[in-house]
């Protein structure tokens, strides 16, 4: 059972990252239109787009 | 969105540089509502447009929300540019005043996005770690193991309940300090027990700890809250957009005759402001020069356009169809007959009972009833000699199971479907408790002129008229804005136009122009010179070729399709269907008439109309009112519910409840039918959450819930109500 002492926290690490990135997420604005996103996805260029409207990380 | 399109256009003079702001790197930033914009090659264009031009350095379009936010370097840039530049793409774009975003608390919603993040990521790494136990508990799990397991569970859940938990601490520490009870003081009481109480078992070394439920039921309650807030907010920066529209500019004449754009919250009595032919007239005043047609029936609900000349006074908020108008303003913005009518409005607002919705109704109920329980399980172990750690559990553990999870669910799970399904329909759900109003209603109200006609002149008498007068009818009036010459002109499309020479628009009259050396006139029974005739409900144009006797074009405004089929069909719904209109007695008798609509009444003003809603009322009576017009929307407010189709004026979409699109009137029955579905299934759900605790607090009161059961019966229920929801949308497909 002692194996548990590195699984678990393991476990929770790999959980927490979820979450960090979640948040990132979150933060970036990803979720402020989620319509728009379904649909830019039909692009055809691949290039990265910019931040919030605000131009700051919030 | 073709709602927004008509008001676009009304605004698109107006300067966008009243609406720019400053960032704080020195650019200057403008949001912008663009109409229209509903797909991935539509951002593509209008952003590709605004991106194209010089000195733009950041352009994104959020399409849930129809705006787009441009930033740019003012030094480079006019505001006015970016404007022109969407126009040039076939965008009608205009500013959006930021004093009107942020009425919904965007903050709100993100931190709730993010305490769900941190609700779910707790419940799924305490329900791993509660598994092992529940199965280390039938097996052998060693003390030890157990009590490591614990104490992991107890490091995730302590932070997570304290951060995620927080919408319901505050709300409910809120509804405490004014001495009221909520959903939310039985959830925080439970949530805080239940953690407390596991820590304590945790720190002696029990065998069960209830941090699972704690979590799992926070992120259950968050998805049902988020839900909710969602719908709200989507309402909420649907009726911004609208709003937005309302806040127009004036084109001033200075003394030295200059023209400039200025916000009509600054117009004084003794300004001299144009209007242009097509625009809204902003502030009441009189007519200085100018001949033209105003159009009244937003204001008035009168359908045929008065004839206005200098010295006569036009009214804010009325519509100048001919030529352009020099108009000295007498009266201040917030005196004016528009204002007067936003006046109306709040009052009746105030004077409408507020409404108190049935998730909150069920939670006054409920709340007490769960605390006597919690309270009565814990005398009745004490009673019974037992020792107080075991009457504190199966306390806290009756608290858990009563939680309302379900509840919770229950309303904002089938608000999101109902919102969903309508929206496919075209029917905008401004109002989150709309639908809850709806299903309540039992007599639905019309307004006339723009609900349950077209507010658009038909010609009428087509029959009766010669092939060669329709032809140059429909020739002369080509050239006209008129709506009757509109109208005129698209009836007679098909007809050979005859060749015309040097036409023109005598303004307030009609047009005019050579047919091979003779004058041929088109316009009023003057202006042809012919005899009004005064039998006729609707109204006329005449037309006068040399010497030969006037013909008369008769016009009407018709009635939407589908109006007939659509009051039968409500009537079939057990609705007493009334017509209200402020339009003449023949016209709206002749409409009663054709649609079978016995109860009528005419000329009815914003406040009669008030006063038959408050009669109505006051017999227990809930009333939806649908209408369009400005002189509608006080009634709309005073309403117990209320639809506005999507041409309506702008002041009377921000007071509807919902907003439907297209010509039809099918949508209003669509839209009863989802609200009476839907409140079923909200009362479904009430009570397959209550059938659930009947079945399960006996056991939590005599002591058998276990950490295992509390958890079970929480999911199952929670699961159970969101199918129960979705079977809104099958019965769609069903009947479609």
């Amino acid at each position: 059972m002692s194996i548990l002492v590195y699984l678990v926290p393991a476990a929770l690490l790999l959980g927490g990252l979820g979450l960090a990135a979640f948040m990132w997420s979150l933060r970036s604005g990803q979720y402020d239109d989620l319509e728009g996103a379904a649909e830019r996805i039909l692009y055809d260029d691949d290039k990265p787009e910019s931040d919030t409207p605000d131009g700051t990380k919030d | 969105m073709t709602e927004l399109a008509a008001g676009l256009q009304e605004r698109a003079g107006i300067d966008p540089d009243l609406f720019v702001r400053k960032t704080a790197d020195g650019e200057a930033r403008l949001d912008l509502v663009v109409a229209g914009m509903h797909c991935a090659g539509c951002l593509r264009k209008v952003e590709g447009a605004l991106k194209g031009l010089d000195g733009v350095t950041h352009a994104r379009a959020n399409l849930s929300t129809k705006r787009v936010a441009v930033r740019w370097n003012p030094a480079r840039l006019r505001a006015a540019r970016i404007v022109r530049a969407l126009s040039e793409t076939g965008f009608t774009a205009v500013p959006f005043d930021p004093k009107l975003a942020g009425t919904f608390d965007e903050k709100e919603t993100r931190f709730l996005l993010r305490s769900l993040g941190v609700a779910g990521f707790a419940a799924a790494n305490v329900m791993l770690v509660s598994v092992s136990v529940w199965w280390g508990l039938v097996t052998d799990m060693d003390e030890t193991t157990r009590a490591f397991f614990h104490w992991v569970s107890a490091l995730i859940a302590l932070p997570a309940v304290a951060y995620a938990g927080q919408p319901f601490f505050r709300s409910a520490l809120k509804a405490l300090r004014s001495k009221q009870m909520n959903m939310d003081v039985p959830i925080a009481l439970a949530v805080i027990l239940a953690t407390t109480m596991s820590l304590v078992q945790t720190i002696v070394n029990a065998r069960h700890v209830y941090f699972d439920a704690s979590v799992t039921l926070l992120f259950f309650l968050l998805i049902g809250r988020y839900l909710d807030v969602q719908a709200r907010a989507k309402a909420c920066s649907a009726a911004e957009n609208l709003l937005g529209l309302r806040a127009t500019a004036a084109t001033l004449i200075a003394p030295d005759g200059t023209q400039r754009s200025v916000a009509v919250e600054s117009l004084e009595p003794g300004m001299k402001v144009l209007v242009a032919a097509g625009a809204r007239v902003p502030a009441d005043g009189e007519i200085i020069s100018g001949l033209s047609d105003i159009d009244t029936s937003l204001v008035t609900g009168e359908s045929t356009p008065e004839r206005v000349e200098p010295g006569m006074n036009v009214f804010a908020g009325t519509l100048n169809i001919g030529a352009p108008l020099t108009v000295r303003v007498t009266k201040r913005d917030d005196e004016s007959l528009l204002s007067e009518i936003v006046r109306l409005m709040e009052a009746a607002e105030q004077g409408r009972a507020r409404y108190v919705r049935i998730a909150d109704r069920a939670a006054r109920f409920y709340s007490p009833a769960v605390h006597v329980m919690a309270a009565a399980t814990l005398a009745l172990w004490f009673a019974l000699g037992a020792h107080w750690e075991t009457a504190l559990t199966n306390a806290i553990a009756v608290l858990i199971i009563t939680c309302p999870c379900a509840l919770g669910l229950a309303v904002p799970v089938v608000q999101v479907v109902a919102t969903g399904r309508l929206t496919r329909q075209g029917v905008l759900v401004k109002a989150a408790d709309g639908l809850e109003r709806l299903a309540q209603a039992d007599t639905i109200i019309f307004d006339k002129t723009g609900t349950l006609t077209l507010g658009r002149p038909q010609l009428v008498n087509g029959h009766e008229i010669g092939n060669a007068d329709m032809g140059l009818g429909a020739a002369l009036a080509a050239a006209s804005r008129h709506p009757l010459a509109l109208a005129l002109a698209a009836k007679g499309k098909g007809h050979a136009a005859p060749k015309l020479d040097d036409i023109r628009e005598v303004p307030g009259m009609g047009m005019e122009a050579l047919l091979g050396g003779e004058t041929v006139r088109l316009g009023n029974a003057d202006f042809a010179g012919a005899e009004a005739s005064a039998a006729h409900g609707g109204s006329e144009l005449w037309l006068k070729k040399g010497g030969a006797a006037p013909v008369c074009f008769r016009f009407e405004d018709t009635v939407r399709p589908g109006a007939k089929e659509a009051i039968a069909g409500l009537k079939a719904r057990g609705f007493a269907v009334e017509l209200l209109s402020g339009d003449r007695e023949p016209a709206v008798r002749k409409l009663a008439g054709e649609l079978g609509l016995d109860e009528w009444r005419a000329a009815a003003r914003p406040d009669a109309k008030i006063a038959r809603l408050e009669e109505l009322a006051a017999a227990g009576r809930k009333v939806v009112m649908i209408g369009d017009g400005l002189n509608d929307a006080p009634a709309l407010r005073a309403a117990h519910v209320s639809i506005s189709p999507a041409d309506a004026a702008d002041v009377s979409q921000t007071a509807a409840d919902f907003i439907f699109q297209g010509a039809k009137l099918d949508p209003v029955v669509e839209t009863v039918d989802v609200a009476r579905q839907s409140q079923r299934l909200v009362v479904q759900n009430f009570a397959l959450a209550i059938g659930y605790n009947m079945f399960a607090v006996p056991l939590a009161v005599a002591g058998y819930v276990t950490p295992l059961v509390a958890a079970l019966a929480m999911s199952s229920s929670s699961i159970i109500v969101i199918v129960n929801s979705m079977r809104l949308n099958r019965k769609q497909k069903a009947a479609a």
